[in-house]
């Protein structure tokens, strides 16, 4: 009974997702404020909604009842609570649900904060987020209802993919999905300018905070996916250019240009039909990557069901999106006047060639993941693209970006003088120079492209922080001047630092990880040792453990390092019975400086098991690193610019804004 | 040859992903320099029942036959190129994780650099015609008026 309340609530949350496409759209052509406001309600009570359909849904997994056929093939009554909770959109139909439940949060967000919005646009930005409610609330109804019933009921259910049974994949989706889903909401104020023809200041600090949330999101997802990744398939990997992965990755790399040239748009009125172009492209590849994913074109952990109808359906919803929006722009972009006149060198310029480089770079993830796809469809050979593809393109267009990075603060708007800009960055040039030099000196293994490696990485911290130095004037003068100076200084400023000074932290580990690693395969009876690195590694006992839905091999590994004891490490394999999956559980000892990592494999028949282990030097910067730069944009979030009345100001002041 | 190598090291040095490890104990060779050349060449194959995983990084049973494949081709006495161009052989394109520069891959390696080429270029001649053609002037004397008028208006438009 439950679930069909569920399913009648997402079947009215279809209904007033159809109003709020259609009458504000008509109230804001004919200046009506009464069915304006109607997009205020829609938008709230479709969160109601959708929010009800949800709620049953994790009552229904919590519960186990296996009568819905969902919680059938995706739960099991002996799962841990947490993994019955994310088996709510660990599937398919699930995860759809959460996907248009975000989206349905941030159209009541808007509907919530937007006072300070002008009713025209806060109504023709609700319409369009009530479009794209409409066609995925109706792609579920159609093609993926939830809370379709089993009759008879099974007694117990299929359980769930031991890979997804994981703490860090537990929640990596619905970051992923508040970022996917929050570029939803650029998108939409981006069509509401095109339709209104105008794009200002006020509209530009609305973009912004948005994009910055849903780039914080895609962030931590993206970290979240790669460090599962790390520690859960056993062999030490993080990245590996799967196209599933690209398609989270192309997004971030748009909404990291979107982001640079939103800033452009707001503080000096140019790029807006660029800006709006990106906002475009960053939701149309959400949604490509949504299509990827879901459609089966595409085998792997992530692609939960393949049927054709369910792909048909995405990608017609898809195209009717991008090819709407892109015919919008063509028609409509023309009319925005661009303002803002600015010298090649300048703060401008220097977004401009991050926007160049981040797109070309965009471009290169986007034609590696789909060219075989098309080549295939074009009946042409079928060739694979892989990792060493993408470090001969992405990452050689990413390198001249990197080293900009520093630079680009440090320029005024306008004109600005590069020479004063190097000057202030002698010192983190010197630094730069001097950590290469000693990692040439006095580390031997290793390609040397590594010292140089870790040079961009220091480059980059101090770079990040030479600016705010400056601005708080650090070495220039008493420590409690620049305390108060810090605590004056734009909340945006903090973030950026953070942010850029997180990218050299990741490149820190990227680098370190990839010139250093150390590794040993070997075979150990119980009481035999090996070395890897300054450690060695006895096994002194291999047991079975009884987890709540799996059994475990437990390996019990003594590490002594120069002598000295630190402990065991028991990294395990778990057999699921129910789902007849394995899943290895490394062992991880991590100083923050390096990853000792270690994982058991199989009885090799003899009585010795197969003991892989791998001194990872700088792993933990690679997550330290994301971490930090979506802290970074956190602490953007919060800056005083975003919670002030923005189109009142702008009518008081018109353009008048400081350059900062 | 020093090409070749140069993508190498380079592809090494940028790899994002690991030097990873699923090689299984008694499989690597005893002499390291040819063990060394074995991983490198494993990194560029494809672990034909996986999803974009090297040889290198899979356990699948396939993954390890290539892997002493690879091998045994080396302690043979073939070089790297010899290697591939054996294993492309039998498995055809479709095993390399890069594909080879060639009519139908050109669009592929070409369209990442194209892109910061033309855009490059693309940017530079829009900036000059833009200098050219609208560089700032003062307003005369209508202009002012207007804007005199329009700094006036009170009530805003929203």
């Amino acid at each position: 009974m439950i679930a069909e309340l569920g399913h009648f609530a997402l079947i009215l949350a279809l209904a007033v997702a159809l109003v709020q496409m259609v009458v504000p759209m008509i109230g804001a052509h004919r200046d009506d404020e009464a069915l304006m406001g109607v997009a205020n309600k829609a938008a709230l009570v479709q969160f109601v909604l959708i929010g009800f359909a949800f709620a049953v849904l994790v009552h229904a997994f919590v519960t186990s009842d296996f009568s819905l056929k969902l919680v059938a093939d995706n739960s099991h009554s002996a799962k841990p609570l947490i993994y019955k909770i994310s088996g709510v959109w660990a599937n398919h139909e699930g995860s759809m649900v959460l996907w248009v439940l975000i989206l349905a949060l941030y159209g009541a967000l808007v509907a919530f904060f937007g006072a300070n919005l002008p009713s025209a646009l806060r109504a023709r930005v609700l319409a369009v987020q009530g479009s794209i409610g409409v066609a995925f609330i109706g792609f579920i109804l159609i093609t993926s209802n939830p809370f379709m019933r089993l009759m008879p009921a099974p007694f117990e259910g299929r359980g769930l993919n031991p890979l997804l049974q994981d703490p860090g994949l537990a929640f990596h989706p619905p970051f992923l999905y508040a970022g996917y889903v929050g570029l939803s909401m650029a998108f939409s104020f981006a069509i509401a300018a095109l339709i209104e023809g105008r794009v200002d200041a006020s509209w530009a600090r609305w973009v912004r905070p948005w994009t910055l949330g849903a780039w914080v999101a895609l962030t931590i997802g993206i970290a979240m996916g790669s460090w599962w990744a790390y520690y859960t398939l056993g062999w030490g990997g993080y990245w590996f250019w799967d196209p599933v992965e690209n398609a989270s990755l192309m997004p971030w790399i748009v909404a990291t240009a979107l982001l640079h040239s939103a800033i452009v748009a707001e503080k000096r009125g140019a790029l807006k039909s660029w800006t709006i172009l990106l906002a475009i492209f960053a939701f149309s590849l959400s949604l490509i990557g949504t299509f990827l994913v879901r459609s089966g074109v595409l085998n792997s952990v992530h692609a939960f069901a393949s049927d054709p109808m369910r792909g048909v359906v995405i990608l017609g919803i898809v195209t009717v999106f991008i090819g709407g929006a892109l015919v919008l722009y063509g028609w409509r972009a023309p009319a925005l006047k661009a303002e803002g006149m600015f010298a090649p060198m300048s703060r401008e310029g220097a977004l401009i060639v991050n926007n160049l480089l981040l797109s070309a770079a965009g471009v290169a993830v986007f034609i590696g993941t789909l060219y075989p796809l098309f080549l295939d469809a074009l009946g042409g050979p079928k060739i694979t693209v892989g990792a060493p593809f993408f470090n001969m393109t992405f990452v050689p267009i990413m390198l001249p970006l990197l080293i900009l990075v520093p630079l680009g603060p440090l320029l005024g708007w306008k004109r600005a003088d590069l020479v004063a800009a190097l000057e202030r960055l002698m010192g983190a040039g010197a630094l730069a120079v001097l950590v290469s030099l000693c990692v040439f000196a006095f580390v031997s293994e290793g390609p040397w492209l590594a010292a140089l490696g870790m040079g961009l990485a220091t480059w980059l911290v101090v770079g990040a922080f030479t600016e705010f130095a400056a601005r708080i004037a650090l070495f220039s003068g008493p420590l409690t001047t620049s305390l108060r100076r810090a605590r004056l200084l734009p909340r945006a400023q903090w973030g950026m630092a953070f942010a850029h000074g997180g990218l050299g932290i990741l490149v820190a580990g990227l680098v370190g990880m990839t010139a250093w690693q150390s590794e040993l395969v070997t075979a150990l009876k119980e009481g035999e040792s090996a070395t890897v690195a300054d450690y060695t590694l006895t096994l002194e006992k291999v047991g079975l453990r009884q987890g709540p839905n799996y059994e475990a091999l437990v390996g019990v590994i003594r590490v002594k390092k120069d002598g000295k004891d630190l402990g065991f490490m028991m990294p395990e394999k778990r057999r699921f019975p129910v789902e007849r999956q394995e899943k290895t559980e490394a062992a991880i000892r991590t100083n923050g400086m390096s990853d000792l990592y270690v994982v058991i494999g199989d009885d090799n028949g003899h009585g010795g098991y197969t003991i892989r282990a791998y001194v990872n030097p700088f792993a933990p910067w690679i997550w330290g690193g994301a971490i930090i730069m979506a802290f970074g944009g956190l602490i953007s979030l919060t800056d005083r610019r975003y919670r002030v009345g923005a189109p009142t100001r702008a009518r008081l002041r018109p353009q008048s804004q400081p350059a900062q | 040859m020093i090409m070749r190598r140069v993508v190498l090291t380079l592809s090494l040095f940028m790899a994002l992903v690991s030097p990873a490890l699923a090689v299984n104990p008694g499989e690597a060779l005893s002499d390291p320099a040819l063990e060394a050349r074995a991983r490198t060449i494993s990194k560029e194959l494809r672990c034909l029942v996986c999803q974009n995983q090297s040889i290198d990084d899979s356990d699948a049973d396939l993954a390890g036959d290539l892997r002493k494949l690879v091998r045994d081709r080396l302690v043979a006495g073939d070089s790297d190129e010899q290697v591939l161009d054996y294993i492309v052989a039998r498995y055809g394109d479709f095993v390399l994780l890069r594909p080879p520069f060639d009519v139908t891959t050109a669009l592929l390696w070409l369209t990442p650099f194209g892109v910061v080429v033309f855009g490059g270029v693309g940017l530079w001649l829009a900036f000059r015609r833009r200098s050219v053609t609208r560089a700032p002037q003062a307003l005369d004397s209508e202009e002012k008026s207007k804007l005199a008028a329009l700094l006036n208006e009170t009530t805003p438009r929203d």
